[in-house]
């Protein structure tokens, strides 16, 4: 099992790039991944395909992909780590949007209840997430978000989390099985 | 096709009548939230997904461009709405607005 990015290993690949020290096979790297990425939204985007359009489209995503390629693609030290995350990651999309119907289908029971503020009680929740890389934890607090009933208040970078919970019942169900699901999508199990 | 479509329009649309009245109806700044910037991401996805399957009828590239530009509309969404929510309540917090508790709860529990 290979280990998430330390904190130090992503400030030396972020020195890197901001010195220009990026090696030229890593520029080809990026630029190979960006390019067609970027082209692909030009062309759906402008939906024409002459000549005269097409040549743009070119021009420009050179252009940025040359100069921001480490945008879209950031250095990472393991980089099989991060191709997996590619097709992992549409694998955990369709759980979530069932779990955020479910939960919806509780609030919106909850908003015409008429003895609405009887039933919702709201409270903080503090719990102590495992996850530990920052894009982990950036999705599991957008989850956490979405998932109606619990908004994500406060995010620590140790992964910290306070989260304002509408009701008893949407407050329970965290951190569980959505952290489970997102530690095997990045790969921290 | 047409009757799917109008389906998930509907229920689209149900989801955000009901985050309009959960705004109108929850106790507090907090709690409006929760239908305020959720029930929408709902209604939004459904009622763009309605319109990104009504556009494909005539199977035609063009028409498959839209589907794909509404999509990603609803891409941006998703990952603009939790963060703008975050930001209201971050922001709510900071400003020291107290969270409604009900009725003879402790603060702090």
């Amino acid at each position: 099992m290979q280990q998430p990015p330390t904190a130090e290993e992503r400030y030396e690949a972020e020195a890197q790039v901001i010195s220009g020290q990026v090696r030229p096979a890593r520029r080809a790297y990026t630029f190979i991944f960006t390019f067609p990425t970027l082209m692909a939204l030009w062309v759906v985007l402008s939906g024409r395909f002459d000549t005269f359009h097409l040549s743009l489209g070119v021009i420009s995503c050179a252009l940025v992909s040359f100069f921001s390629g480490d945008l879209l693609f950031p250095h990472s030290p393991h980089p099989r780590q991060t191709l997996r995350l590619w097709w992992r990651f549409p694998l955990y999309v369709p759980w979530l949007l069932y779990q955020i119907f479910l939960a919806n289908l509780h609030l919106l029971y909850l908003t015409f209840h008429p003895r609405m503020p009887e039933l919702i009680d709201p409270h903080m929740v503090r719990f102590r997430s495992k996850l530990k890389s920052e894009m982990a934890l950036l999705a599991f607090a957008n989850s956490i978000t979405l998932t109606p009933g619990t908004i994500t208040v406060r995010v620590s970078p140790d992964g910290d989390f306070v989260v304002h919970a509408i009701d008893r019942f949407s407050g329970e169900a965290l951190p569980g099985e959505m952290e489970k699901r997102l530690a095997r999508t990045f790969g921290e199990e | 096709m047409n009757l799917a479509v109008i389906i998930i329009l509907v229920v689209g649309l149900v989801f955000f009548l009901g985050g309009a009245v959960g705004i109108l109806r929850f106790p507090d700044f907090y709690s409006r939230l929760h239908p305020a910037g959720k029930m929408d991401t709902l209604g939004s996805f459904l009622m763009l997904g309605a319109l990104a399957l009504y556009h494909l009828h005539p199977f035609t590239l063009d028409n498959v461009l839209v589907a794909i530009k509404i999509v990603l509309i609803v891409v941006f969404y998703f990952l603009a709405s939790p963060t703008a929510t975050h930001a209201i309540v971050d922001a709510g917090i900071r400003a020291g607005q107290a969270a409604w508790q009900k009725p003879g709860r402790g603060a702090g529990s």
